[in-house]
């Protein structure tokens, strides 16, 4: 569904992305992970045209994503720290936005009830807490039904309710089928979740893999343990 | 394209600053009026009036703009929208919201007062350099990351554009008095926006005894209804140039 090939980038002097190809395929639920800085957030703002990479070409749907934007209609993104126009009301923002991609399949706004956004409308986006602007970013996230969904770190900033609530509505979308792109540092958090494990470092992949596959090869029986084995042993492939 | 234009306009009507401009210049052009008999002299006072503060409010106000957008314009780009879109619709928006506000400033009592084809033709000359400000501002703000440093730019390009200039070329005709540099000179004014409006303009109120020899080779120039298609041409390029290379600047910057 999305193929990466030799993508670079990089930002003055520093190199943030380095040859990376990957190929993510329709009903995965993928982690990207890695330590701060090693382009996690670069490579899914490439994909989703926010940073233009130096080399290299992203496929959607055997599309090139430079020559047409409309494959942006079936990618829903939930960005790190969303960053919304102050000066506007929750309400106003999701109306503009429903206004713009003015979707034909029916809305699921569950994530609005479920959260409550509703009652906030009226608020203005700069009087928001980090937790409820994370709300409102996942709200719209899931709103259009995407094909592919692009979580930037889904649950920092979010209480431990909201978070489970997130989980809950991340796993009932990946049974439809979907990809799923999850950035994130709780491991644990994501264990049952995902179905393959991207490690970046320095601006390259360093494995991309089946978890069931780590689970098996280091012989633990959570993610974050096979992780911390796999890191320990210098393992690389 | 409309939708977003619509927003633009919106939140320019909400935020009161482009109102208190349109009116200043109301207050300014009515009174400018009402004061002299001799609609010729408060021309002359308008113009002036309009080649300051036309271009600064037009390129600080603008720069401002884009650099608050930000937000808006991050969300709207992880959007199935192009970018080219983003930016032209701004463009569109800041330049329909400071012409409306132009117009019911100084345009209307112009019209009023002021013989027609003089009105007119300051009128579009006013248009003009409102959008040519605004690419301006569009251009700067589209090269730096850093807001004071965005404005401070856009600031310097204001006092280049409406002072510096005009004493650059003031010294260079002195200094080369000797030669024959009529010719050159109207070329020269051509790097100068305000520069080709204020020539224009002042050509149209018929004062140009006022800038002695050049002023009759002006006026062989800009007199002339060749001259002026040609000077609100090159008004016009002043428009599109700064724009397109801020398009382009902008449709590869990483946000």
């Amino acid at each position: 569904m999305i193929e990466i090939q030799n993508l670079s980038k990089r930002f003055g002097k520093l190199q943030v992305l380095h040859d990376v190809s990957l190929k993510l395929n329709k009903g995965e639920c993928v982690a990207l992970i890695g330590p701060n800085g090693c382009g996690k957030t670069t490579l899914i703002k490439s994909i989703l045209g926010m940073v233009v990479p130096d080399s290299g070409t992203i496929l959607f749907n055997q599309k090139p994503i430079n020559k047409d934007v409309t494959y942006r209609n079936q990618i829903g993104y939930m960005p790190q720290i969303g960053r919304y126009p102050e000066n506007m009301s929750i309400g106003q923002v999701i109306h503009m936005i429903k206004n713009i991609r003015k979707s034909e399949t029916a809305e699921d706004n569950e994530l609005m009830h479920t959260y409550q956004i509703e009652s906030l409308s009226s608020k203005k986006m700069r009087t928001l807490s980090g937790g409820t602007t994370q709300k409102v970013s996942a709200t719209i996230a899931f709103m259009f039904n995407p094909d592919v969904l692009i979580l930037d770190e889904p649950t920092a900033g979010l209480d431990p309710i909201a978070a489970e609530l997130l989980k809950e509505k991340i796993i009932k979308e990946k049974e439809k089928g979907k990809l799923i792109i999850i950035t994130s540092h709780l491991l644990s958090e994501l264990d049952d979740l995902v179905t393959h494990l991207i490690f970046m470092q320095e601006g390259q992949v360093r494995f991309h893999k089946d978890t069931q596959k780590i689970k098996s090869e280091t012989g633990q029986t959570t993610l974050s343990k096979a992780i911390t084995h796999i890191l320990k042993s210098g393992y690389h492939e | 394209m409309n939708r977003i234009i619509k927003f633009v306009m919106l939140d320019i009507i909400k935020n009161k600053i482009v109102l208190s401009y349109a009116i200043l210049l109301a207050v300014l052009a009515w009174s400018v009026f009402s004061l002299e008999d001799n609609s010729a002299k408060g021309l002359l006072t308008l113009l002036n009036i309009m080649l300051l503060t036309v271009p600064l409010v037009s390129i600080i106000f603008s720069t401002i703009y884009i650099y608050n957008s930000s937000e808006f314009i991050e969300l709207l780009v992880s959007q199935p929208i192009k970018r080219s879109k983003i930016w032209i619709s701004l463009y569109i928006g800041l330049c329909l919201a400071l012409i409306t506000a132009f117009f019911i400033g100084i345009g209307l009592p112009l019209l009023l007062y002021a013989p027609l084809h003089i009105g007119i033709v300051f009128n579009i000359t006013g248009f003009l350099v409102t959008i040519i400000f605004i690419a301006i501002a569009f251009l700067s703000a589209v090269l730096t990351r850093d807001k004071a440093k965005g404005i401070g730019m856009s600031i310097m390009l204001w006092l280049f554009f409406t002072m510096l200039f005009d004493g650059l070329v003031l010294f260079m005709l002195f200094q080369l008095a000797d030669y024959p540099i009529e010719q050159a000179m109207v070329l020269i004014t051509m790097l100068s926006p305000v520069d080709i409006a204020r020539i224009l303009m002042l050509l149209q109120l018929d004062i140009s005894a006022l800038l002695g020899y050049t002023g009759a080779i002006f006026k062989a120039f800009y007199g002339s209804g060749n001259g002026i298609i040609v000077s609100f041409l090159i008004l016009l390029v002043w428009a599109l140039v700064p724009f397109l290379i801020s398009l382009k600047k902008f449709n590869k910057k990483d946000l």
